[in-house]
């Protein structure tokens, strides 16, 4: 079967030498209280990650000539795993660091890269995603939000929903319609960074299942975009939305996001577990391991200039798989209530925050089913 | 030996499977015979020493091509104990003995099995009783781990195993014997200090050469099965076009990526500190990979899945034995949930990473 392939890596000495640099880094930002005993990774915290920028650990592949540090994707990988691993709270700057920082890197005008790059790597400034609208979730070619030519630049008009703190960043690079579709209905769409702090934009909250504000819809109402702020060329949006997506996938934040109540699970069993849950907890480990290596062929193959789509969709759809799982075994071999506010029960707290979010793991980044869709196209079956 | 002639080792391995397993060999391994023709052009192309040094005379093939190499047997349904004669030679050459011609088996196979060697004149003897050691009767020799009065571990090679023994075979009717060894005789350069990577025994060496094996069988059902999803025709399509089918298959891919990525993760431990826990999550993995993807193969082939026209069941038996076989899935999952455990939650990330 030719269909994918997740090569074996070594991680480099640098990367192993980045690695205890991030602990070191993480262990004095425990020690001065910075880093909460359950943190979860997707917290934001500005102040965190503007630490975090003036530690290096942010745009760690980009070149110097931008505020970056000109190292590998195996070694931006172990910065990644370490701080999810941590449970540090990196949601601030996740998204720019991620996704939305390559593409202007390799798409956006110098202009952009001059004043954005830089702030990004400094832990200063930070992105959201305008992908998904209200009639376009899954299917994207269905995008509405449109942009029209004016003196200079684009006026945009329409919606975006579902955009994680868009209240808080600083940028989205909205995903728009700017030419029909045509046949294949990919084209016509571009996209454009949007500064979230100028007039013609407004940001409504909606609150999510467990009560926290995360995500939001975005209006636009003639909101005006300059020239060089379009990200790559005019209709060139699908293409670059789809290896975007690429990078999205295929990431540790795909496995690891309720990590700690793994570890919590583990102390809370405790040394001398039965034997069933000594079974259960040796199951989760070991898809967990599995997953780890997969993940790590992924940033080897990016490394070496392969786009993984299969593979990343392989690794998302496997990896949310584990995370919606780790909190339906927990309960299994713990007798616990889960408590939105047991301040004397870590795991009961744990617990109950990642029940509670459990549902968004298979859905946001595309939901499990289109990317089954698209592992069978890699497979040959569409 | 240099990569790029275990790359050629291996390619010319999987020709070799892929000519002499045929439908009629394995319908003939099937119903009792041992493929005596195919032992030779498997024995020919020099694979049962695949893993053993150069210097020995084997191929000295890396761990990592070896394990491959096994994949690529598993994948063919090889009705061979050719896993079992590499790990017997390679640790019998390791151990410093002279690599006999012909298959060589291995036990103890389960965690409830142990011999006990006690001296015997100028030589040994052993006692106990090994349960389902795979081809036990048909095997010229076999390889076992035996503990001394002292405890200290020891490799003993037996040459054919005493007639008498009761036959049993596995799912896909690979023979099964179990061998009642107590009293049998073994001279004193039959007995050798066992090397470092079969000190605890022989069940992580053969759970981590299932594990490949199973890893090329479950290969081996996805490429059935996409291949009679795109042929097979209902309601006036390929069947691979409804999403049911497609997502089906999908899921089923997963569980062998992250089976494949398992196994890898062990063979690339191979002899080293965290061998024991790559092996136990290759084997948890692929094991429990082998029944999601044999159920979701059975039923993109329908009824005909289910017959013994389509050689799906040659992959699919083997899986349903081989991953109960050397410690099923529970086994090795408890056995890490106690590592992890004993060593507390904030140890697991240094543990999974290696650092």
């Amino acid at each position: 079967m030719q269909a994918f392939q997740f090569d074996t890596v070594t991680l480099p000495p640098e990367a192993e030498d980045m690695r205890r640099r991030v602990r070191a880094f993480l262990a004095e930002e425990r020690a001065a209280g910075h880093l909460s005993g359950r943190g979860s990774w997707s917290a934001f915290d500005p102040e965190f990650s503007r630490r975090a920028g003036a530690a290096g650990f942010i745009g760690v592949t980009w070149p110097r000539e931008f505020g970056g540090h000109a190292q590998s994707f195996l070694v931006r990988y172990v910065v990644t795993e370490e701080m999810l691993a941590a449970g540090a709270p990196c949601g601030a700057h996740w998204v720019a660091d991620r996704q939305s920082g390559p593409q202007i890197l390799r798409h956006g005008s110098e202009a952009a890269k001059r004043e954005i790059l830089p702030r990004i790597c400094a832990g200063e400034c930070f992105f959201a995603i305008g992908m998904s609208e209200p009639d376009s979730g899954s299917d994207l070619a269905a995008t509405r939000t449109r942009a029209t030519r004016t003196t200079g630049g684009w006026l945009i008009n329409g919606a975006k929903i579902w955009t994680s703190r868009a209240h808080r960043a600083h940028y989205l690079i909205a995903l728009v319609r700017t030419g029909e579709a045509g046949e294949d209905r990919h084209g016509g769409l571009t996209q454009f960074i949007v500064d979230l702090g100028q007039p013609g934009v407004t940001v409504r909250p909606i609150r999510n299942l467990a009560g926290g504000h995360e995500f939001n819809e975005v209006f636009f109402n003639d909101y005006f975009v300059a020239d060089d702020r379009m990200v790559g060329k005019e209709g060139q949006g699908w293409s670059m939305v789809t290896s975007e997506l690429a990078f999205e996938r295929s990431g540790p934040d795909r496995f690891l996001s309720d990590y700690q109540l793994l570890a919590e699970l583990i102390d809370r069993v405790g040394k001398a577990p039965g034997e069933r849950q000594a079974v259960e907890i040796g199951r989760l480990v070991a898809h967990l391991a599995a997953l780890r290596r997969m993940s790590t062929a992924i940033a080897g193959m990016i490394e070496n200039g392969r786009s993984p789509g299969v593979e990343a969709a392989l690794v998302k759809d496997v990896g949310t798989n584990f995370e919606r799982d780790l909190p339906e075994v927990a309960r299994r071999i713990v007798a616990v209530e889960p408590s939105v506010d047991d301040d004397e029960d870590a795991f009961a707290a744990a617990l109950a925050d990642v029940e509670l979010h459990a549902p968004s793991f298979t859905i946001r980044g595309g939901t499990r089913e289109i990317l089954r869709g698209m592992i069978a196209r890699g497979l040959g079956l569409r | 030996m240099s990569s790029e002639i275990s790359s050629i080792l291996l390619d010319q391995a999987d020709r070799l499977f892929a000519q002499h397993v045929t439908r009629e060999r394995l319908a003939d391994a099937d119903a009792g015979h041992w493929p005596e023709a195919l032992w030779q052009a498997v024995e020919a192309a020099g694979l049962p020493l695949a893993l053993v040094a150069e210097e020995a005379g084997g191929a000295g093939l890396a761990a990592a091509d070896g394990m491959t190499l096994l994949r690529r047997a598993g994948y063919h349904t090889v009705p061979l104990p050719l896993a079992e004669t590499m790990l017997a030679a390679h640790l019998w050459a390791a151990a410093g003995g002279a690599v006999p011609e012909g298959p060589i088996t291995l036990g103890p196979c389960n965690v409830s099995d142990t011999l006990a060697l006690e001296r015997a004149g100028t030589g040994f003897s052993l006692r106990g009783r090994l349960h389902r050691v795979p081809w036990g009767e048909q095997a010229g020799h076999v390889l076992v781990h035996a503990r001394d009065a002292g405890g200290a571990a020891h490799l003993a090679l037996l040459g054919r195993a005493p007639a008498g023994n009761a036959q049993r075979r596995n799912l896909a009717l690979e023979p099964r014997a179990t061998l009642d060894l107590d009293g049998v005789a073994l001279a004193a350069d039959a007995v050798r200090k066992a090397p470092a990577l079969a000190e605890g025994g022989l069940l992580e060496l053969g759970a981590l050469a299932r594990a490949q094996q199973m890893v090329g069988a479950m290969e081996r059902c996805l490429d059935y099965g996409l291949t009679y999803a795109n042929e097979r025709k209902q309601f006036g399509r390929p069947i691979g076009k409804f999403q049911a089918v497609q997502h089906m298959l999908a899921i089923a891919a997963g569980h062998y990526a992250a089976a494949a990525a398992a196994a890898d993760f062990a063979a690339q431990a191979w002899g080293s500190a965290r061998f024991g826990f790559a092996v136990a999550v290759a084997k948890a993995r692929a094991g429990e990979a082998a029944g999601a993807v044999a159920e979701a193969a059975h039923q993109v082939h329908g009824a005909m899945g289910f017959t013994q026209e389509h050689p799906l069941h040659f992959a699919t038996r083997r899986l349903w034995s081989w991953r109960d076989e050397f410690g099923h899935e529970a086994l090795w999952q408890e056995r890490i949930g106690r590592e992890v455990c004993a060593a507390g939650g904030a140890a697991l990330w240094p543990m999974l990473v290696g650092a």
